[in-house]
């Protein structure tokens, strides 16, 4: 093992950000961002997810046929999602309620499963738990930034607590609608893919291909 | 002796399952069935274990809605003791009467709008619901001295992305609108979904559904000479305006509520 348990948590959390490096798990981000609350809550879930099945995955890892292994790893995601959404609805009915599908959606979310073909399959139980719960926390800081940025300039507020007091209410912000579209998430996630490849270099991906000049033809 | 020679015997059935290679068709066949029993067992375990929570907050919920329409709910309120002054019924919504076909602590609603004994198909379908159900919950606000204040009635219908679920609460004429709330919708956020917005929905207090002839004359549009009977539609979202609109006219129309709420002004529901 090269990699020591504390980098497993925290490198995915910017140097190797499922979200901005690997441009995985795009969806949901576009759809559970435009309240905080939400985006929390989804997080939560999505670090629950990919941790234990991650974690259960790897326990498995050498009993799993190869025919069927992605089957396997759907089947214990799958499960360990409908075990999140029902426990959502029980103690969280509020939240779940504008989560909606998207606690369902957990299950297509590549991070999960690219978590689990990329390192549960060849790791030890524990560090492939800090791996996903690693992926899931990398997930999770890029989500609420997004969400920090779409409700504060969508909707005035953030976590629900007005900041701004927004004209519809008798204040002085007049929100941009656009913020609350799932459009804009794309626009931040790009915004915040190009900051973070500024400020760390080796992140840019090499170019496939180049312009050539007519002296090299 | 022989306690010990089966015991042997599993041994060898088990050690020569575990020999065979991962890949072999019989463990692949034993991994994937194993496997899908056990997460259908965590499951089932978990849905059925906490059914009685969800349900609970899924009713708990419901009447939080109701007492919103009606006015009477702020934070921390009692929810349960606020909601006993409230008295559910069932309304034959053909004839406009009170059934006691059903109780009404059981009536599924929902369900009922889709079970074909309970609904009928509708020809002219402007809420664009489908199937029109046969009865209805609707719930009776009585005052201290057990009179009717209010009428709370479920009312639904199509908008732009969803259907939009919730109530509309009259005054004890049937006729004066006191609030309208949907609770469950997915309508656009900041357009379609401004339905929730306090603003827009403290318009329909005070309104009235007919005119002194009983003609229906609410609506929900962008301009209108008579503002007893209109509401503002939401700007940026006409069509969840629209569906609003129809939704309304239709539960308050004749083949909605209409009925019982003619009966009920002259007491014969």
């Amino acid at each position: 093992m090269s990699q020591t348990k504390k980098d497993l948590l925290v490198d995915p959390l910017v140097d190797n950000n499922p979200i901005t490096l690997q441009v995985l798990g795009i969806c949901s981000a576009l759809a559970v961002t435009s309240s905080l609350k939400v985006a929390a809550v989804m997080a939560l879930a999505v670090i629950a997810v990919t941790g234990f099945s991650s974690m259960s995955i790897s326990v498995l890892r050498n009993h799993i046929p190869t025919s069927i292994r992605i089957i396997v790893q759907m089947t214990i995601i799958a499960s360990l999602v409908i075990l999140v959404d029902q426990i959502l609805k029980a103690f969280a009915y509020e939240i779940s309620k504008t989560l909606s599908v998207f606690v369902g959606l957990i299950i297509t979310n590549c991070i999960v499963m690219g978590r689990a073909e990329a390192f549960a399959m060849k790791n030890p139980p524990v560090a492939s738990f800090l791996d996903g719960v690693g992926n899931g926390l990398g997930y999770g800081l890029l989500l609420l930034v997004v969400g920090v940025v779409r409700e504060l300039f969508g909707a005035g507020s953030l976590f629900g607590i007005t900041i701004f007091e927004t004209i519809n209410n008798g204040g002085w912000y007049v929100p941009n609608g656009l913020l609350l579209l799932p459009p804009s998430a794309f626009f931040i996630i790009g915004l915040l893919i190009w900051c973070v490849r500024t400020w760390k270099p080796t992140q840019v991906e090499e170019r496939e291909h180049r312009i050539q000049t007519i002296e090299e033809h | 002796m022989s306690d010990s020679r089966d015991q042997s015997a599993t041994n060898g059935i088990l050690a020569r399952f575990l020999s065979l290679p991962v890949d072999s068709i019989p463990r692949t066949v034993f991994m994937a069935v194993s496997l899908c029993l056990f997460c259908s067992m965590i499951v089932a375990l978990a849905a059925v274990n906490l059914k009685p929570m969800q349900s609970y907050n899924k009713l708990l919920d419901k009447k939080i809605n109701i007492l919103q329409v009606a006015g009477l709910y702020t934070d921390g309120v009692d929810v349960e003791k606020v909601f006993s002054s409230f008295e559910p019924k069932i309304v034959e919504i053909s004839t406009g009467k009170f059934t006691d076909q059903y109780d009404p602590s059981s009536f599924d609603d929902r369900s009922a709008a889709s079970d074909p004994e309970l609904s009928v198909a509708l020809d002219e379908d402007p809420a664009l619901i489908g199937r029109k159900p046969k009865f209805a919950t609707v719930y009776l606000l009585k005052g201290s001295g057990g009179e009717l204040d209010k009428i709370i009635l479920p009312i639904y219908g199509y908008g732009l992305w969803s259907t939009l679920y919730g109530f509309i609460a009259l005054e004890k004429n049937g006729n004066d609108i006191f609030g309208l709330q949907f609770y469950e919708h997915a309508e656009t956020p900041g357009l379609g979904a401004e339905v929730d917005n306090p603003s827009w929905r403290q318009q329909w207090r005070g309104k009235s559904l007919r005119d002194e002839n009983g003609n229906l004359m609410i609506s929900v549009a962008k301009t209108s000479n008579n503002k007893k009977f209109h509401i503002d539609s939401l700007a940026g979202a006409t069509l969840t305006s629209r569906g609003v609109d129809n939704l309304v006219k239709f539960w308050m129309g004749e083949a909605g509520f209409g009925r019982f709420l003619e009966n009920l002004k002259v007491g014969e529901a």
